[in-house]
């Protein structure tokens, strides 16, 4: 069962992901990446990380797809890339070939820790006794508000500042002020 | 379920991102292909959060996901201010630094 949901999981990504990269409308592109996030939740489910996929589906499947659909509509959504053109000679083959290269890499580096990392651990949830159903979440808020709690404090100032940059870069100037 | 087919599966999502970052010429698409490199990075976090039994890999992977919403606000407001500037958004148009 674990490895059905895996495949089916694995097929939906790679296929999103390549529907990413391939496709020539944005907008399909677009949608192509609201399979592959929903291929990761499955796999995060699968994993145990329930709140993790939540927050998958509302983040990236909710926000972040949303805001690249209002910016391609925003845009023109007739603006098909032609895929035909190359300015730069070579640049797809250059691009294909630094992706099976590094695809070889990854690939080797893994074969070759496969003994570290090859069994399953124990698994996260069974830490908390019981069944409890909201383990995880437990488990990730302590972990959150206590070691991580700097990190957390640090990332709200980074929110800001994106949210103040993003607000004064998208501003029309008026004509008045300089 | 074993954490290698975590590991290859990630590893296949971050070279198609890395192969889209580099062969896209619209700055939107450049954008959607380094969310799938965040993602891979994601997966890789909570492949090996699992595999240690600990909470931390899953802690990260919420920061992970926190500066990725950060990011593609900024960016997309970026390509937003470059095509009302340039009437374009094709990255092959932007050569002004080029050396």
């Amino acid at each position: 069962m674990e490895l059905f949901v895996f495949v089916c999981a694995t097929a939906m990504i790679i296929v999103g992901a390549l529907g990413v990269v391939l496709r020539k409308h944005p907008v399909h592109a677009a949608l192509s990446l609201v399979l592959t996030l929903f291929g990761i939740a499955v796999l995060f489910v699968a994993q145990h990380a329930e709140f993790l996929a939540a927050v998958q589906v509302i983040v990236y499947a909710g926000a972040i797809v949303v805001l690249f659909l209002f910016v391609i509509m925003l845009l023109g959504v007739d603006q098909v890339e032609n895929l035909k053109t190359e300015p730069l000679a070579g640049q797809r083959w250059v691009a294909g070939l630094v992706g099976v290269c590094l695809l070889g890499l990854l690939g080797a580096a893994i074969y070759t820790g496969a003994d570290s990392v090859i069994s399953r651990g124990e698994g996260i949830a069974s830490n908390v006794a019981g069944d409890n159903p909201d383990a995880n979440i437990q488990q990730l808020a302590s972990s959150i508000f206590s070691d991580y709690v700097m990190a957390f404090e640090v990332t709200s100032i980074l929110l800001v500042v994106a949210v103040v940059g993003t607000v004064l870069l998208s501003r029309r100037r008026t004509a008045g002020k300089s | 379920m074993f954490v290698n087919q975590f590991l290859i599966l990630a590893a296949i999502l971050f070279c198609i991102g890395v192969y889209g970052v580099i062969a896209r010429k619209n700055g939107v698409m450049v954008l959607m292909a380094i969310e799938l490199i965040l993602n891979a990075v994601n997966l890789n976090l909570i492949a090996f959060s699992m595999r240690n039994g600990s909470v931390d890999g899953q802690t990260f992977a919420l920061f992970v996901i926190a500066v990725a919403a950060a990011e593609v606000g900024v960016g997309l407001s970026l390509v937003l201010l470059i095509y009302r500037n340039r009437r374009t958004i094709s990255l092959d148009d932007l050569s002004e630094m080029k050396g």
